[in-house]
């Protein structure tokens, strides 16, 4: 963002929009507090199923409502800053690539929400195995947020492509996950609620993943103006 | 295909170094705009175009304007019919002070046509093209005065139209209206584009996104970059173009 004076061409050229860079950078603001948010989400979610605990499962769920507000936070800033201020170019992308941020980062608070429901449905069962695979493909996914965030940030094309690579991992894992629980499935239909319900926590963090992808394309938007594939 | 081909052309206005070595090729039937700050060079380059410059003892030119693969600043050109091609229209609408349908019949009157019902054909068809026709067709003996200022401004184009040019150049043509006559106005050139190539110079930049084709801008005398607008005011290539549209100087 130019934020002063400079010359061009010999010519002094005045930094006219200080207002709209200044709600510029609210919006930035916003997405930034969202971000925070929703890492602390996905943490505290998956740390409820390794603990069965119940209480930090409520907080999630309750926490869900402040990433709402913020959501829609940002589509008031945006969509007043395109009515008002007639945004070209990177001012454009920035404010249509925030509209896109906050969505991916909406339902990622959402999926924080489905595992802490997974939490609380299952109460204080023991589960029928110990988790390790879903709490290694948790702490990917969780570095895959921070990053996407961080790019955002930072507005860091090359942390985007990084970021996207680990996908193939959390994928992997998935896939995994899914095979070997189906084979306990089969070994005992006592286990079918438990399996299920840690076939969708599985499903959650892969989906979470993707939406930390998004966000990197959408940080390769912004900067370069080219929209890349990095699903 | 490009009907006007600008290559390596510098204007002074005396010792003022106008327009810098400036090059560029325009499509047939496109909108091209013209945008960048007051003196860069804009309305400058579009006055070269129908030679309007000449009129200004202190210019000198070089480099070549071709239209039709003609250099229009070959000493053999005939000025008044080049601009008999080329149609101009103005900030201020400047209707002569005489009836609507005089306005309209004057260039084709001038160019020797003197058959009533030729000249009644013109009128219609221009007024037509302009769009004012409906608004207009029962008052054709009236004072062009009478008229709105966006409706003059039509008026202005329909005179542009009626001597058949294949370029017309229009300088700003709505920054005198108001914002419902300068809508009117948009889409009137949208639909002239079907047969006549637009070079319009404009200080509003939505304009320039919302009408043309191409996109020039220009700061100081040199054209930054030319490109197609949708390119130009979503991703633009310089950081100079770039800080002009998104506001940030000028």
């Amino acid at each position: 963002m130019v934020n002063q004076n400079m010359y061009i061409g010999g010519i002094l050229m005045l930094a006219n929009r200080q207002q709209f860079d200044s709600e510029l950078q609210q919006l930035r603001q916003v997405l930034i507090d969202m971000g925070d948010l929703v890492k602390i989400a996905i943490l505290e979610s998956v740390n409820s199923l390794k603990e069965c605990d119940l209480e930090l499962a409520k907080k999630v769920i309750d926490s869900d409502k402040e990433v709402n507000k913020l959501e829609e936070k940002v589509d008031d800033i945006g969509s007043r800053l395109i009515a008002t201020q007639q945004p070209v170019a990177s001012d454009l992308r920035r404010i249509l690539i925030a509209f896109k941020m906050a969505a991916d980062l909406e339902r990622m608070a959402d999926l924080a929400v489905d595992i802490a429901k997974v939490t609380v449905r299952n109460g204080k069962q023991q589960f029928i195995k110990p988790l390790v695979d879903i709490p290694r493909m948790a702490e990917v996914v969780q570095l895959m947020t921070n990053d996407s965030i961080t790019a955002y940030i930072e507005e860091n094309v090359d942390l985007s492509y990084k970021m996207a690579k680990m996908d193939d991992e959390v994928d992997q894992l998935h896939s995994e996950i899914l095979r070997e629980l189906f084979v306990m499935m089969a070994d005992d239909p006592k286990n079918v609620n438990q399996v299920l319900n840690l076939c969708f926590v599985s499903r959650y963090l892969e989906r979470m993943a993707d939406h930390a992808t998004n966000i990197g394309e959408s940080v390769v938007y912004l900067v370069k103006g080219t929209r890349p594939d990095l699903n | 295909m490009s009907i006007v081909q600008i290559k390596d052309l510098d204007l002074y206005y005396g010792e003022f170094h106008a327009l810098k070595n400036v090059s560029m090729n325009i499509n047939e039937k496109s909108i091209t705009a013209f945008i960048g700050p007051s003196g860069c060079g804009k309305s400058t380059l579009l006055r070269t175009l129908n030679r309007m410059n000449d009129m200004i003892d202190s210019v000198k030119i070089s480099g070549a304007v071709s239209i039709n693969g003609t250099n229009i600043y070959n000493p053999t050109v005939n000025v008044e019919l080049l601009r008999k091609e080329i149609g101009m229209v103005f900030q201020q609408p400047n209707p002569f002070p005489k009836s609507i349908y005089e306005n309209v019949a004057y260039g084709p009157k001038i160019h020797g046509i003197r058959n009533k019902k030729e000249l009644d054909e013109i009128v219609e068809n221009s007024l037509r093209g302009a769009a004012l026709w409906d608004e207009v067709k029962d008052d054709l003996k009236k004072s062009a005065y009478g008229l709105s200022g966006g409706q003059q401004q039509r008026l202005c184009i329909a005179r542009a139209l009626a001597i058949n040019p294949r370029i017309l150049l229009m300088d700003e043509p709505t920054s005198a209206l108001d914002p419902i006559s300068t809508l009117k106005i948009e889409e009137l050139i949208q639909e002239l584009k079907e047969d006549y190539t637009i070079i319009i110079v404009t200080h509003n930049m939505q304009q320039a996104a919302r009408v043309s084709d191409q996109t020039a801008f220009f700061l100081n005398g040199e054209v930054i970059e030319f490109s197609d607008t949708s390119m130009l005011f979503s991703n633009p290539s310089e950081k100079k173009t770039e800080d002009y549209i998104t506001g940030r100087f000028g």
